[in-house]
């Protein structure tokens, strides 16, 4: 009697909830299977959509769907794999002979060749179309005539690049770089079709690309509907029928709008629904290490901040950070403490070394408290750690980092937060070195390499070491790096390298930042790779 | 009349150029825009120093103002830093922040002037309590906590409507979010119309009225609403502008592609184009809607002539 009742109670729920995942996914066309749709959180691009120029997570994803290049990088370890290249081969590390594999074409039906390439490369680095990321050519011999740093252009097109026949073209750098190959799996070097050139503005309305899915319909500023390729021929053809991306103003309605059954995937929690995450999606809560770290960076550029001795005091402050405690009650472990200045991604044999910043980053307040004193203290008394306050929640880990360090040197001036409004403005000051005391640094990788991790950031002059960090003994091991031709030797070096800086602490290694996203259980198979971008073309629809 | 509004008209102009010179200083003080462009890393200097050649920032700041509001008269905003045109971000807001603003204006004159009547009247009588205590509650509550709230529990917990709303906006998706964004104003147009009905009750003409015999509904409609009227047509005149301006905390949190956002996207990256444009066009709104009040006035109360 009492199953029976239980019966009927139970199978108008289970017609409504039935109802109730049928009318979820976000109005998603299509039903399960191969050709469900996926709705995706998305954020407004700050760039326009191309390759070279796109130097942002949200750019970035469409970007990672539309187009594949000569490399990919492996969704699960970070490896670079030939993809479209069929070989890259040097004998020097600084010329290149690349075969491009034949019957890949554009979703236009265009070949891609090595003219794709070459053009594509030129267009990138040529300083009238204002690329954000010609930098990435910059190895590329000729580029100082395309892309000079002040003037104009002598020349249109890089003199390090040579087109051979259909499917081969040559790259000449102008300083060995031995890991040159593993870096072309990043979007900036992905090949174009005639039509980016031809009508441009065309283009950007609706990008064409060569990746395992095409442009549906591009509405910009709120939706991109992209629906699997299927003349696609690379072997990670999309299983699912589509992604459609959805521009959310706020991270916190695009998780409600997950929970609410409206919205598929989610790929940033936002930092105030961490703590009630688990509840909500249980398993389908995804945190995994991704290539960020975050750091605190000096002045070295102000003398009082570059004297001899002070990485004692350095040191000291670095040990004066109680990195679990922050990362467990602030982040909900969705940081882990850092270990060295690259990332766990890397793994082992892409040098990161869990044990390379050893006591310097452990936290050890008596220690701490005599290594600043013997440093000669902190300049001035209080130091400032600046930050910019509109985005990234950044001001509670500042308050927090200077609360550890002030009670570890048992002094309530040590250390203070310096918000500063917006990310362009402190980025202003912080490039026109205007800061006269430490600031956040953070560094998502371009590449899952050690040099990325460590060449742009510290070597002297590098294009982002906004704290001025220089030793020669640094810079040598790192051009030693670059010019091995054997590829653990060259992140051994790169190691051997790391540890100069650590010795000096030339900046202060925080926290490995993880990607985090959620999902509803109308999809599987979700993950996020090194870069925590979700592995789109592998989610499945039930 | 005529005079009345061309002079107005005229008026209108110092302060157009004002505002704009303003908001044009408060975007440059903030620094260089370009420096936010590209990431953690710093924009090669060549690269930046052509992007902002490209966007007029490497002139002085009277001469990019100037630049700047010569091409506003031939209908060029300027570039977002996106690459897409001011005046398409704005055909594609505008339309969605009007709708949500006619829905909040809708809900105050329909809700707030009939509670404010019915208040009105029944001065100290339980109607009147309870009403009072509920505005009350609605003006201390923040439109960001409200709209949060109304979010769980009518789009997560009861499922009555989408948490978010779609691109199109279409009108009845903007019924919640434009409940919550008029609330506030709903309140302060409830307790001012109230205020008012109960002062002019005990005035003389409406006496007459009733003396006259006329039936009660077109005493109050008539007369004793048309006269009270008045300073609640200035406050939601005053606030059509207020509205669309700052509808920035209910956009974000419905997902609402309006105004506010472009706004708020525009000073985030320090987008002077996109602030400067979208803050011109609300200053002609505020400039405009005030007029429309003061010509509203002379129809409310023919007394007042404008000559």
């Amino acid at each position: 009697m009492r199953g029976a009742r239980y019966a009927t109670w139970v199978a108008p729920v289970a017609a409504v909830a039935l109802t109730a995942t049928a009318c979820g996914g976000g109005g998603s066309s299509g039903g399960g299977g191969a050709n469900g749709v996926v709705s995706s959180s998305w954020g407004d691009p700050q760039n326009p959509l191309e390759p070279a120029n796109t130097n942002e997570v949200q750019g970035g994803k469409v970007l990672d769907m539309i187009f594949r290049g000569l490399k990919k990088y492996d969704p699960k370890t970070g490896e670079a794999k030939n993809w479209l290249a069929e070989s890259i081969t040097s004998s020097d590390s600084a010329h290149f002979t690349i075969k491009v594999k034949s019957g890949w074409t554009f979703s236009n039906g265009e070949k891609v060749t090595a003219k794709s390439f070459v053009d594509a490369w030129n267009y990138g680095a040529a300083l009238k179309n204002n690329q954000k990321n010609a930098y990435f050519f910059g190895y590329i011999e000729g580029y100082g005539k395309v892309h000079p740093d002040t003037g104009a252009a002598t020349a249109t097109t890089l003199s390090g690049l040579k087109v051979v026949d259909e499917q081969t073209f040559t790259v000449t750098l102008s300083q060995k770089f031995s890991t040159f190959p593993d870096t072309l799996g990043y979007a900036a070097f992905a090949p174009l079709p005639r039509a980016f050139y031809d009508d441009h503005a065309g283009w950007l309305a609706k990008p064409v690309g060569n990746g395992p899915y095409a442009v549906d319909s591009y509405t910009k500023g709120s939706q991109m509907a992209l629906k699997k390729w299927d003349g696609y021929p690379g072997e990670d053809k999309a299983q699912n029928g589509g992604i459609t991306l959805k521009v959310y103003t706020d991270n916190n309605t695009a998780y409600t709008d997950l929970t609410a059954g409206n919205l598929d995937l989610v790929d940033d929690i936002p930092a105030a629904q961490l703590k009630n995450v688990a509840a909500d999606l249980g398993s389908r809560y995804i945190n995994t290490p991704a290539g960020i770290i975050q750091t605190i960076a000096f002045p070295f550029y102000d003398p009082a901040w570059h004297k001899p001795g002070q990485e004692k005091l350095r040191t000291g402050l670095s040990m004066a950070i109680d990195r679990k405690q922050i990362t467990e009650t602030i982040f909900h472990n969705t940081r882990t403490p850092a270990q060295d200045w690259t990332s766990p991604v890397l793994g082992q044999q892409g040098g990161f070394r869990n044990d390379l910043c050893g006591a310097a980053c452990e936290y050890d307040p008596a220690q701490a408290k005599k290594l600043v004193a013997e440093g000669g203290g902190i300049p001035g008394g209080t130091m400032k750690i600046t930050y910019n306050a509109d985005t990234g929640s950044h001001k509670v880990w500042v308050d927090a980092v200077c609360n550890s360090i002030n009670r570890s040197l048992g002094n309530n001036r040590a250390c203070v937060g310096n918000p500063v409004g917006t990310f362009a403005d402190y980025r202003n000051q912080v490039t026109q070195h205007k800061l006269s005391g430490p600031f956040r640094a953070g560094w998502q990788m371009d590449y899952p390499l050690i040099q990325n991790f460590l060449q742009p950031l510290y070597y002297t002059n590098a294009s982002s070491n906004d704290g001025t960090y220089s030793n020669p003994k640094f810079d040598k091991l790192v051009d030693q790096a670059n010019a091995q031709t054997d590829r653990t030797q060259a992140v051994n070096t790169f190691v051997e390298a790391e540890k100069v800086l650590r010795d000096d602490m030339g900046a202060i290694p925080l926290w490995y930042q993880n990607g985090s996203a959620g999902y509803s259980d109308r999809i599987g198979n979700v993950a996020l790779n090194p870069f925590s971008v979700p592995v789109y073309d592998r989610i499945k629809v039930k | 009349m005529g005079r009345y509004v061309i002079r107005r008209l005229l008026q209108m102009i110092p302060v157009f150029f004002g505002a704009t010179l303003l908001i044009f200083l408060m975007v440059n003080v903030m620094g260089d825009p370009i420096a936010g462009l590209c990431g953690e890393r710093a924009c090669d200097p060549a690269t930046a120093a052509q992007l902002k050649r490209e966007f007029g920032l490497d002139k002085p700041v009277w001469q990019q103002y100037l630049t700047y509001m010569g091409n506003v008269f031939t209908g060029d905003f300027g570039t977002a830093f996106n690459g897409q045109p001011v005046t398409e971000l704005m055909a594609s807001s505008f339309p969605v922040t009007i709708r949500l603003t006619i829905v909040a204006i809708f809900f105050e004159i329909v809700i707030g002037i009939t509670l404010g009547v019915v208040t009105g009247l029944r001065r100290g009588r339980p109607v009147d309590t309870t009403v009072l205590l509920l505005t009350l509650v609605v003006l201390s509550v923040p439109t960001f906590v409200t709209g949060l709230l109304v979010q769980l529990l009518f789009g997560v917990k009861w499922g009555w409507i989408k948490p978010a709303v779609s691109p199109e906006a279409p009108f009845d998706e903007l019924i919640v979010p434009g409940l919550v964004l008029a609330s506030v104003s709903l309140a302060y147009v409830t307790r001012l119309t109230r205020t008012s009905i109960a002062e002019n009750k005990r005035a003389d003409y409406v006496r007459t009225a009733i003396a006259k015999g006329l039936p009660r509904h077109r005493v109050i409609t008539r007369h004793l609403l048309r006269n009270s009227l008045i300073p609640v047509v200035t406050f939601i005149g005053a606030d059509i502008g207020a509205l669309m301006g700052g509808a920035i905390v209910t956009e974000r949190i419905f997902n609402i592609h309006g105004v506010g956002f472009q706004i708020y996207n525009g000073i985030v990256r320090q987008s002077t184009q996109t602030v400067v444009g979208f803050v011109t066009v609300l200053v002609l709104v505020f400039l405009v809607a005030n007029l429309l009040v003061d010509l509203l006035y002379a129809v409310l109360d023919p007394r007042i002539r404008y000559a």
